[in-house]
């Protein structure tokens, strides 16, 4: 396995006219690997993942350099693209009921997929479908592939979509919230099985959500989002340990655990003071300085990413785990 | 399906029941009557009374109904008081100038709307899509009888191709017929097809936003093949309403055309059966046109059913 990354983002700008969603992100993503794209929505995260694939809306335009095997996919056309969508890279969405053609048989969703990539006949088509469904523990495959979307569950329906996206065994898989519009006792399957899938091709996989749990659950490196840049970077371990942003670091704090329930007694869960900025409104500087307790003047210039396990774009950041210990 | 299919028809059954009652009492409500107009101003008030008991006029309005719809289960829909022809005749004599200028005029209108609107859709936004969307746009607002009269004075006075008006029957000259059904074929059809490429226009646009469009793009469809694909298909579910909806406005216009190009056909028929009072030939023949658009709706939902599977379980 060469060293080349299956997804090298460069300085990706996403913008509509005036309005700058995507402020220059670079995101690497090596062969089989998992990283995870956290943040709260309006970071950036979604239009960052749409922006690989190209399937932004009409209006939203991209600047910067999406490496795919080698090749710029900001730079190809439809039809060249296309070719790669669904087959080396493929994308899983978040509501599965509107993300599923509700006029078609979710076999022949699948079929067509495998259809369009490779040589496969009818028969190997639907027998490969039918692999799918067992791998993906749908309940009566055989039925199932007859089925429309409308006939299944939210669960059922989100594997169909995993199913479909892993069909031509894609190097990278980029998954847009997986399973937030999913029921939680559901949410623990689908991953389960998105991991299963993942680890059995060998692809590589970016996980977008706004849930460290799921990020400490499915993912070797993270980053992390807000208002359109990266803020903070790094193994998942790192980061979640000893978050070296105020930012990540409000956001660990702000996720539910025994401990602080414990801890506090009923409903004294932390959380970032303010909201997210708009789009019309973004601060100058570091975007989370008007959330932010330590705030200078200095921050009022955008900080870059710095650091060695980890790497927070910050002028005061909490020091690093690995200094911290050894101090 | 078939609980579909049976709650759809016995829907149909009810509606028909329903509108024979509206038709029969609206006609009555007019007011005036059938044998003052055969027999003139100066009647004396027996003589019509007379004629009135003579054509059974004079019974009961449930028992007329009755009698009316009776006829029409065993197929008899009735004669004409003052010539005494079949109602059925009549009908026979008008529906080839109708049926041909409401289906061609349908037909135009698809065959026009549906490419220009899906067109007019993937070019939103760029030049010439605003152009053909502004161009339905006047072409609503041009009203059917307009449209008719420069169609008219354009290709039957100025350039003399058509006939300006007026009908060769079928049995005389198949090649004049078609000749004098062009022109009205043309109005209705292009009047038609602006509002329906509007909503063909709207309908794709809708449907190429849609998540699963995005997914199908996601998994390897080109624009194009989504479009055709997966677009199309969703894109026609509510267009097929929309198509349902125009039949009856469709019948609307062969009335205002029928009169512009004078064309003998069962609107014109109507129109002068409603003056004379001549009830049961307007029943019957307005009874046919209701039935016309209310199979072409049936046909919609059956056809809306087919093409979407969560109608069938839904309603």
């Amino acid at each position: 396995m060469t060293d080349q990354p299956v997804l090298d983002v460069r300085g990706l700008v996403v913008r509509r006219d005036d309005l700058v969603a995507v402020r220059g992100v670079d995101i690497q993503v090596r062969a089989g690997q998992r990283v995870g794209l956290v943040g709260e929505s309006g970071a950036g995260k979604s239009l960052t993942a749409l922006a690989v694939m190209g399937l932004l809306q009409l209006g939203w335009t991209t600047e910067g350099q999406v490496l795919h095997d080698g090749v710029d996919l900001t730079r190809i056309s439809d039809r060249a693209f296309s070719s790669r969508r669904g087959r080396t890279l493929s994308m899983i969405f978040q509501d599965p009921l509107s993300a599923l053609n509700p006029t078609q048989r979710v076999g022949a969703q699948i079929t067509g997929v495998v259809r369009r990539h490779t040589e496969a006949s009818r028969d190997d088509a639907r027998a490969q479908a039918l692999e799918l469904f067992t791998q993906m523990h749908l309940p009566r495959p055989e039925q199932m592939l007859r089925a429309y979307p409308h006939e299944l569950s939210g669960g059922q329906r989100q594997r169909v979509m995993i199913a479909m996206a892993m069909a031509c065994y894609p190097q990278l898989i980029i998954a847009d919230e997986p399973t937030t519009a999913l029921d939680v006792t559901v949410q623990k399957q689908v991953l389960r099985l998105l991991d299963a899938a993942v680890q059995d091709r060998g692809s590589a996989l970016l996980l977008i959500t706004h849930d460290l749990s799921v990020i400490a659950a499915m993912c070797d490196h993270v980053l992390v989002m807000y208002g359109g840049r990266v803020v903070e970077e790094g193994p998942v371990r790192e980061v979640l340990r000893s978050p070296r942003h105020p930012y990540t670091k409000g956001l660990l704090e702000s996720q539910p655990t025994l401990d602080n329930i414990e801890l506090e007694g009923t409903a004294r869960l932390p959380s970032i003071r303010g909201n997210v900025p708009s789009l019309h409104d973004m601060p100058t500087g570091c975007a989370f300085r008007t959330r932010c307790d330590r705030a200078t003047a200095q921050c009022e210039v955008v900080p870059v990413l710095e650091g060695d396990a980890s790497r927070a774009a910050c002028w005061h950041p909490e020091p690093a785990l690995s200094q911290a210990g050894r101090s | 399906m078939l609980v579909f299919l049976a709650r759809r028809f016995t829907f149909f059954v009810l509606a028909l029941i329903a509108s024979s009652i509206l038709i029969f009492s609206l006609i009555r409500i007019a007011g005036g009557n059938v044998a003052a107009v055969m027999l003139g101003k100066a009647a004396r008030p027996e003589a019509i009374d007379e004629l009135m008991a003579e054509l059974g006029l004079d019974r009961p309005l449930p028992v007329q109904y009755l009698d009316w719809v009776g006829g029409m289960l065993r197929g008899d829909l009735g004669t004409s008081f003052r010539t005494g022809e079949s109602v059925t005749a009549l009908l026979v004599d008008r529906l080839p100038v109708s049926v041909p200028l409401a289906l061609g005029g349908m037909a135009l209108a698809l065959l026009v709307a549906l490419p220009i609107g899906t067109y007019a859709a993937t070019k939103a936004g760029s030049p010439i899509g605003t152009f053909v969307a502004m161009a339905s746009q006047v072409g609503i607002a041009v009203p059917v009888f307009w449209a008719g009269v420069l169609l008219s004075l354009f290709f039957g006075v100025r350039l003399g191709w058509l006939p300006t008006g007026g009908w060769t029957p079928w049995s005389t000259s198949v090649s004049g017929a078609v000749q004098s059904l062009i022109l009205p074929v043309t109005a209705l059809g292009m009047v038609m097809a602006a509002t329906l490429s509007r909503y063909t226009r709207t309908s794709v646009l809708d449907v190429m936003n849609e998540d699963y469009v995005r997914t199908a793009r996601a998994s390897g469809m080109t624009r194009g093949g989504a479009l055709m694909r997966v677009g199309l298909r969703n894109a026609s579910l509510p267009l097929v309403t929309v198509v349902g909806l125009l039949a009856a406005e469709l019948i609307g216009g062969t009335v205002i055309i029928e009169e512009v190009f004078s064309l003998p056909g069962l609107a014109r028929m109507i129109l002068s059966s409603v003056s004379a009072r001549e009830v049961i030939v307007v029943q019957s023949a307005v009874m046919v046109i209701v039935a016309f658009v209310m199979v072409v709706n049936l046909i919609v939902d059956v056809l809306y059913g087919v093409l979407d599977p969560r109608v069938r379980v839904a309603r």
